[in-house]
């Protein structure tokens, strides 16, 4: 096994934000900070919509506020065709809809909570998604 | 304080989370999908972190009657692994694997204003709105 691109410090403070923006939306409005469960529900329930919204837009002002107050430049890369890209949100988002949740809402939340499903789904699509870009390697 | 700026901030937080980690790069994820190959780590970290504060909060808030800013807590009532998780789990991880998005950092990278994201984001929001018609 080769390591490459090992960034342990920046991903470990990343996902210590991650943990904290779930701690505020739990105690504070008493959700789980599920992103497949929060922006599938702005477009199919009516419940807590403005909030759902709001969480929304604050995930994309984020990246705009770490490119102003932090570094501006961003890495950001998708090499893929557009007919692999609707495929692959296709099934992501009826997958997450259909399995309860996602890496946020499976992965750090509910493995926090010790919830068995969350720990299911988690290994689940963590080996799916290996045994994907297993198989797209040898394809390629 | 109420609870619609409670969920900005948060997002705010999350999305300054996935960017100050690189997770909003769809290729660094697929790095760390590539146990196989040449293999990034990072994510573990990230999930890691993540963990370190949600365990803990979940385990001591046990005993809390309701939330700051609302009456209760709302929190999954399916208790059971079932089919539908392994399959629901399944597909999402073999879109995931396709691209290196999942849907947090799929919103995300909206802000990076390319038109890559804007199409998968579309699309995941269909598969969402196709699952809840098909009633799977």
């Amino acid at each position: 096994m080769e390591i490459v691109n090992f960034t342990p410090l920046s991903a470990f403070i990343g996902g210590l934000l991650i943990g904290y923006s779930a701690l505020i939306f739990y105690l504070l409005n008493g959700r789980i900070a599920g992103i497949s469960g929060i922006l599938s529900n702005i477009f199919l329930s009516k419940t807590n919509w403005v909030d759902n919204v709001l969480f929304t837009i604050g995930i994309i002002i984020g990246p705009f506020l770490y490119k102003i107050f932090i570094n501006n430049e961003v890495k950001f890369s998708i090499s893929t065709s557009v007919d692999t890209l609707i495929i692959a949100g296709l099934l992501v988002g009826f997958g997450t809809k259909l399995g309860g949740g996602c890496t946020s809402g499976h992965g750090v939340c509910g493995i926090g909570r010790l919830s068995p499903r969350s720990i299911v789904a988690t290994l689940v699509f963590m080996l799916t998604a290996i045994l994907t870009v297993f198989v797209k390697g040898l394809v390629s | 304080m109420n609870t619609k700026l409670a969920s900005g901030i948060a997002g705010i937080i999350f999305g300054l989370g996935l960017t100050v980690s690189g997770m909003i790069n769809p290729e660094k994820v697929l790095g760390f999908l590539n146990i196989f190959g040449a293999w990034d780590p990072s994510l573990i970290l990230v999930m890691g972190g993540a963990l370190l504060v949600t365990t803990p909060m979940f385990f001591l808030s046990k005993n809390k009657q309701k939330p700051m800013l609302c009456e209760t807590f709302s929190l999954p009532t399916l208790t059971k692994v079932d089919s539908k998780l392994i399959l629901g789990a399944s597909i999402f991880g073999i879109g995931w694997g396709l691209i290196g998005l999942c849907p947090g950092p799929a919103i995300a990278s909206l802000a990076m204003l390319n038109t890559h994201s804007l199409i998968f984001v579309g699309s995941m929001i269909a598969g969402f709105v196709i699952q809840k018609i098909l009633n799977f």
